[in-house]
């Protein structure tokens, strides 16, 4: 009668587990898919948008077209190049990879952008040839909003990557399609439900990594200040501390 | 020793940052550039190690035109410190000290032995070593920033108005120590401030800049002091007024130094006695005791 336990007890039956139409079949089916995506999607975002930041050119072109990649509806584009590649897993592979790349090529330069220019100039006046600059300075400063970036693209194409069973047997998305077309919506709503607790394991993944890789130095220098200010002085009390240090 | 030859700069908008610009900077001297913003004094900075290109003329290190030389590997010979120390925030003390030698392939333990011994040679406690720069104050982060502008051991060090961004107190300080280690160390400094007192007090050879960098006037403190070219120098030296435009006034028979403002600055001593001027770097002005100044 209620779905919700419908969709539990469907997840919880040991006869969805097995084989390769299995619910662990189908999870690693769709992490594989995000991941080979997200890996494609960043080896064309990640050196365009590092070129971009580091030059500062090109920044309208990048904006206008990951604003243009954003507006294509995926279900479109995805049956688009379906008909034309036909069935099978590479259409949904293009189709989401231009899904990801808009928020992995703006993490990419923005991160770039963040850094003080100060600190770029005295990398160059001391002698960082232009690759130093970006390996050395660059790249650990504005990991975290590339980290950022990747952690919204993978949001966005671990729970799109259903659409993926539109035009192949592949992935969390059978749950889905199978479910609608016999009308067992214990079975959609249980699929739907591993799409949602894999996106938000990977998002908990994500925020924990985008933590990490905030280089020390900035991590020292910022949190603990800021938080006393905020939360544990009053706020009167402010101005008169921080101007001491 | 270097040399600007009719250097001028236009930058692609139009601005015509420097005009012309000759000046001879002698070795293991330090000449300041001073002048207020616009005219041109960071732009000459950056044209020494290539920062910034010529449009036109030509600048020469002991007669060889930097133009020839790579920019990357001309820039490690020299050292260079800015404003706000322009330390890299994710690496600690000694690795910033150690950037440019790492660069040039010192080996690591090498080059982390030379920063600690810098950090000595330029004030710093060892045991801030390993920590990062917003760890420190600005004159601590300061002084990183000279030790890591000393790392290569260049003979010539280029200083972008480096204590600027720090508090009076501290700016004196640090003022102090760069006379001591210019005492010791003799680099050829080509130091750029807006401030004419660190530029009296820091400078063997001072240039003084009107806009689009054309020399107002160039001379020791003392011959700047003594004559000052026009009008413009004068007023931008302050000798026409407050603590530099002293005159004699005679008090209990001594004679005592007063500004302008009728504030006493010190006593005249020396050559009332008829004794030449004592001990001073700059015996050709009076020698000056300073009185307690008026509270500030």
């Amino acid at each position: 009668m209620n779905y919700f336990t419908d969709a539990v007890a469907w997840l919880l039956d040991p006869a969805h587990y097995p084989g390769p139409t299995g619910i662990p079949a189908r999870l690693g089916e769709q992490l594989l898919f995000t991941v080979v995506t997200l890996v494609l999607a960043s080896v064309i975002a990640i050196p365009v948008g590092f070129l971009i930041g580091h030059t500062g050119r090109g920044r309208g072109i990048a904006v206008a077209t990951s604003g243009g990649l954003r507006a294509i509806p995926t279900l479109g584009l995805l049956t688009l190049v379906a008909l034309w590649i036909g069935i099978g897993l590479g259409a949904p592979y293009v189709a989401l990879t231009v899904l990801a790349i808009p928020p992995i090529l703006a993490g990419a330069y923005t991160g770039f952008e963040a850094v003080n220019r100060a600190t770029i100039d005295a990398a160059r006046a001391v002698g960082m040839t232009e690759l130093q600059i970006v390996r050395h300075v660059e790249i650990p400063l504005g990991l975290p909003l590339l980290i950022g970036g990747l952690r919204s693209a993978t949001l966005q194409v671990v729970a799109t990557a259903t659409l993926a069973a539109y035009v192949a047997d592949f992935g969390l998305g059978r749950f889905l399609f199978a479910g609608l077309k016999t009308n067992d919506y214990a079975q959609m709503l249980g699929g739907s439900i591993l799409v949602i607790l894999l996106a938000l394991v990977l998002e908990g993944l994500f925020a924990g990594l985008q933590k990490l890789v905030v280089p020390r130095g900035v991590a020292v220098g910022r949190p603990p200040v800021d938080r006393k200010a905020s939360t544990r002085r009053r706020p009167g009390m402010e101005p008169a501390i921080t101007k001491g240090i | 020793m270097i040399e600007f030859r009719s250097v001028t700069k236009e930058f692609p908008d139009g601005t015509l940052a420097v005009d012309d610009f000759s000046l001879t900077v002698p070795s293991h001297r330090t000449t300041v550039l001073v002048g207020s913003s616009g005219s041109g004094k960071t732009t000459l900075l950056r044209m020494i190690n290539r920062m910034v290109d010529p449009t036109s003329g030509t600048i020469e290190i002991d007669g060889v035109s930097v133009a020839s030389l790579e920019p990357v590997k001309l820039r490690r010979s020299i050292g260079y410190v800015m404003q706000n120390s322009g330390l890299l925030p994710h690496r600690t003390v000694v690795d910033n000290v150690a950037t440019v030698p790492l660069l040039r392939g010192v080996p690591r333990r090498t080059a982390r032995a030379d920063a600690l011994r810098l950090l000595d040679t330029v004030g710093l406690d060892r045991a801030i070593a390993d920590r990062y720069p917003s760890q420190l104050s600005g004159g601590q982060q300061q002084r990183v920033g000279v030790a890591r502008g000393l790392a290569v051991d260049p003979n010539i060090l280029l200083m972008d108005e480096p204590f600027g961004a720090v508090d009076p107190i501290v700016r004196a300080e640090l003022q102090q120590e760069l006379i001591r280690l210019q005492h010791e160390l003799g680099k050829t400094v080509v130091f750029v401030t807006h401030d004419i007192d660190e530029a009296f007090l820091l400078g063997d050879q001072i240039a003084i800049l009107r806009e689009g960098g054309r020399i107002a006037q160039l001379g020791t403190p003392a011959e700047i002091l003594a004559n000052p070219a026009d009008d413009f120098v004068a007023s931008f030296v302050g000798a026409d007024r407050g603590k530099r435009a002293l005159h004699v006034e005679s008090q209990d028979g001594s004679d005592v130094l007063v500004d302008s403002d009728g504030r006493p600055a010190g006593v005249l001593v020396g050559q009332r006695s008829g004794a030449g001027p004592s001990g001073g770097a700059r015996s050709d002005v009076p020698h000056i005791v300073p009185t307690e100044g008026p509270p500030r």
